[in-house]
């Protein structure tokens, strides 16, 4: 007996996990090169939007259509991982199907359900490749999803087809082998195939030896492309299927009118505010403390949920689509936003490891190089966007910080809206009119 | 209408040695927009009837900080808030009302890490609990039988989930509530927040406060309610862009029930 086969699959395991271990890790660096933000409190509410939000999808069914065939491929991912389970015992210690004598007539039902899954999942990828690609709805065919966005998205369902398609082919000749007269091999009866059996047919006629070899060959092109799709899960905005979890967790928990007060600028104002301060005293020298900076330019400048927000959003463009801003013409889009974090948060990664684990600047930035004023500034912060991510994204927050950048960094407003600042300042209101005539409306008629 | 408005400030309770049961945060729109200035009047108007102790801070309010936090200055929010906070706190307020969900936003939920700690409703909330307690009566009146449709200001309802007490009140005053196709946490902004109620649109194909206007009229309704000033101007702009002034009325929560009870 050669172990070839088995040795050959461990070593294909290894470097798959290995690939995608070193993903994962460059990913926690690249999220970490975010702000601190404390996301810690509140453990039990936090569990509970996972549990609600990722795990039981509940924003997804907000579009029942989208909605409920999602659920197909999600179940079907999570379900079919258990037989993964199988597939890698069998193929590191060269069994085959070695649940099946422990698990009796529990086998059967498992190996029945993930057919049906598979074959539901097959149904939704295809219908979902032709929203995209037929039907073409609105927000999949915007002008910010474009390139390689766009393929992903068609390159992650050919992937989910092409995997279903070989887990159903391994089972049909499996069972076609089982059924040979006199038994063939190692193929024992074992499993129950609702659909497979359909296909298990056109394999009559060949010799049991090609059928065996197909088999072979399905099993391996499954394992493979299971590997290979996991580790293009980095490129792509599949990665959601991993993060949408930690993503729903550290959600923030706030009301969504609740924008964060910023702790730097409190400090200063209640020194200008305190008429015991002396004015001329020089500022508390921390060592530590890095020059402050107001708002946001660039990733490093943003907190690490934000960041994270960009690894998970999944380009579903359902903040887009309820963008008023964005359904009105104007050139914001929250989906861009997002994406544009995740690009730059790339390139500062790629950055860092070039040059040995430190950053050289690189004269970009997120604002101006992937995201313009123009859009920032189109935003009018009702928070659409938020509730519609099926995933609590929160677009509107980076939006925010770097709209504060603009304004306390570059004093870069809108005229106008410079005139509205300037008449709080100097009158206590948006409008020039006197705080002294607040009270007028009393009499008036 | 005729009988005039009583308006105590704070100052003159403290005077008396008085504290009100409420505290009315009147905001800027509310104290100087024309339109704004009789939803402003309305609510007083009801507060009047209803005997409630009230007071306004008059020349002591100032604006909360919201325009100049939207648009990214957090420097001035953060000292127009810290001054509000010491004039609040001084008169040791313990509840708002505000008829701007701006302002109610803000106060409620911006306030209380800088100093602020307060009991924050929005004017449909106070209403509907005036009601719930048996101290205003609703009925229908002049607009009894009308189909009005409300337009859910997003700083009150996604950034606050206040849906059900603007609706409770419509449905009180006999009248037929029609919904738009985007309401309640699919609502669509009426253009105003974020600042945007001082500066012109971005470029686009169309104006926000156009488009959801024509959300409105879809459902084909004699009244457009709001419950925020902003919202009310936006709509009321919309209505004059579709030339429909004659036929659909732009009206706050607060001016349906003064209205209704012919105060
Ligand atoms: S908050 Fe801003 S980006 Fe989000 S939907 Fe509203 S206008 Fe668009
Ligand atoms: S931010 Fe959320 S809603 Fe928008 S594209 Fe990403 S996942 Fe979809």
């Amino acid at each position: 007996m050669s172990y070839l086969d088995n040795i050959l699959f461990a070593i294909l395991l290894i470097v798959g996990f290995g690939f995608f271990a070193r993903s994962v890790k460059k990913i926690i660096r690249n999220i970490n090169l975010g702000v601190d933000v404390d996301r810690k409190d509140n453990s039990k509410a936090r569990w509970k939007n996972m549990a609600m939000i990722a795990l039981g999808q509940s924003k997804m069914v907000r579009r029942p259509v989208a909605g409920i065939l999602h659920i197909f491929v999600y179940v079907g991912f999570i379900i079919i991982n258990i037989e993964l389970l199988e597939i890698i015992i069998d193929g590191l210690f060269g069994t085959h199907r070695i649940f099946a004598p422990y698990l009796g007539v529990v086998y059967d039902v498992l190996i029945a359900s993930f057919e049906i899954l598979a074959l539901l999942v097959l149904v939704a990828v295809i219908v979902f490749w032709i929203r995209r690609n037929i039907v073409r709805l609105k927000r999949f065919i915007n002008p910010d999803l474009k390139g390689f966005p766009k393929s992903d998205a068609n390159y992650i369902l050919y992937f989910e087809m092409v995997l279903m398609t070989l887990f159903l082919l391994m089972n049909a000749t499996d069972l076609h082998l089982q059924n040979v007269p006199g038994g063939f091999s190692h193929f024992h009866k074992a499993g129950s195939f609702p659909v497979s059996q359909f296909i298990a047919p056109i394999f009559n006629g060949m010799s049991n030896e090609l059928v065996m070899l197909l088999c072979e060959a399905f099993w391996w092109l499954h394992i493979v492309g299971i590997l290979i799709f996991m580790n293009y899960l980095y490129f792509s905005k599949h990665l959601h299927i991993l993060l949408a979890f930690p993503n729903t967790y550290f959600a923030n928990l706030n009301p969504e009118g609740q924008f964060d007060n910023l702790e730097s600028v409190t400090k200063e104002v209640k020194l200008m505010m305190d008429p015991n301060a002396d004015p001329f005293a020089a500022a508390p020298v921390d060592e530590n403390a890095a020059p402050a900076k107001f708002g946001a330019s660039d990733v490093q400048d943003l907190n690490w949920v934000q960041l994270l927000n960009a690894y998970t959003c999944t380009e579903c463009g359902r903040c887009t689509s309820s963008c008023p801003a964005n359904q009105t013409g104007k050139k914001l889009s929250p989906r861009k936003i997002m994406m544009d974090t995740r690009d730059r948060l790339q390139e500062v990664g790629n950055n860092i490891d070039a040059n040995k684990g430190v950053f050289v600047p690189d004269n970009k930035t997120l604002l101006n190089d992937y995201i313009t004023a123009e859009e920032l500034w189109a935003c009018t912060s009702c928070n659409a966007c938020v509730e519609e991510c099926p995933v609590n994204i929160s677009p509107l927050s980076i939006i925010m910080d770097m709209r504060r950048y603009l304004v306390m960094e570059q004093s870069a407003a809108p005229m106008s809206l410079n005139a509205m600042m300037t008449n709080i300042e100097n009158n206590g209101a948006p409008w020039q009119y006197s705080q002294q005539d607040r009270l007028n409306w009393k009499n008036e008629n | 209408m005729s009988e005039s408005l009583v308006v105590p400030t704070m100052a003159e309770m403290l005077a008396e040695g008085k504290q009100p049961e409420v505290l009315f945060w009147v905001g800027c729109a509310g104290s100087f927009d024309d339109r704004a200035k009789k939803i402003t009047k309305a609510f007083v108007r009801i507060l009047n009837r209803t005997n409630v102790s009230f007071a306004v801070l008059g020349t002591e309010e100032s604006c909360t900080g919201d325009p100049a936090k939207r648009a990214g200055n957090e420097f001035l929010f953060q000292m127009q808030a810290m001054m509000n906070i010491e004039v609040l706190n001084a008169y040791e307020a313990k509840k708002i009302v505000t008829a701007c969900p701006h302002c109610f936003n803000t106060l409620k939920n911006e306030y209380p890490e800088l100093g602020g700690q307060y009991d924050v409703i929005h004017h449909t909330e106070f209403l509907k609990g005036l009601i719930d307690d048996g101290r205003l009566t609703v009925e229908g009146g002049q607009f009894k039988g009308k189909r009005i449709t409300f337009h859910d200001p997003c700083y009150l309802g996604r950034a606050n989930k206040v849906y059900e007490a603007p609706r409770d009140l419509i449905q009180k005053l006999d009248v037929e509530l029609v919904e738009m196709k985007r309401s309640k946490a699919n609502g669509l902004c009426c253009g105003a927040g974020g600042a945007q109620m001082f500066k012109d649109a971005e470029p686009g194909d169309k104006e926000i406060n156009v488009e959801r206007t024509e959300d409105a009229l879809e459902v084909k309704p004699d009244i457009i309610a709001a419950g925020c000033p902003f919202c009310n101007t936006m709509l009321t702009d919309g209505i004059k862009h579709q030339e429909k002034e004659a036929s659909v009325k732009v009206m706050d929560i607060a001016e349906l029930i003064a209205n209704a009870q012919d105060l």
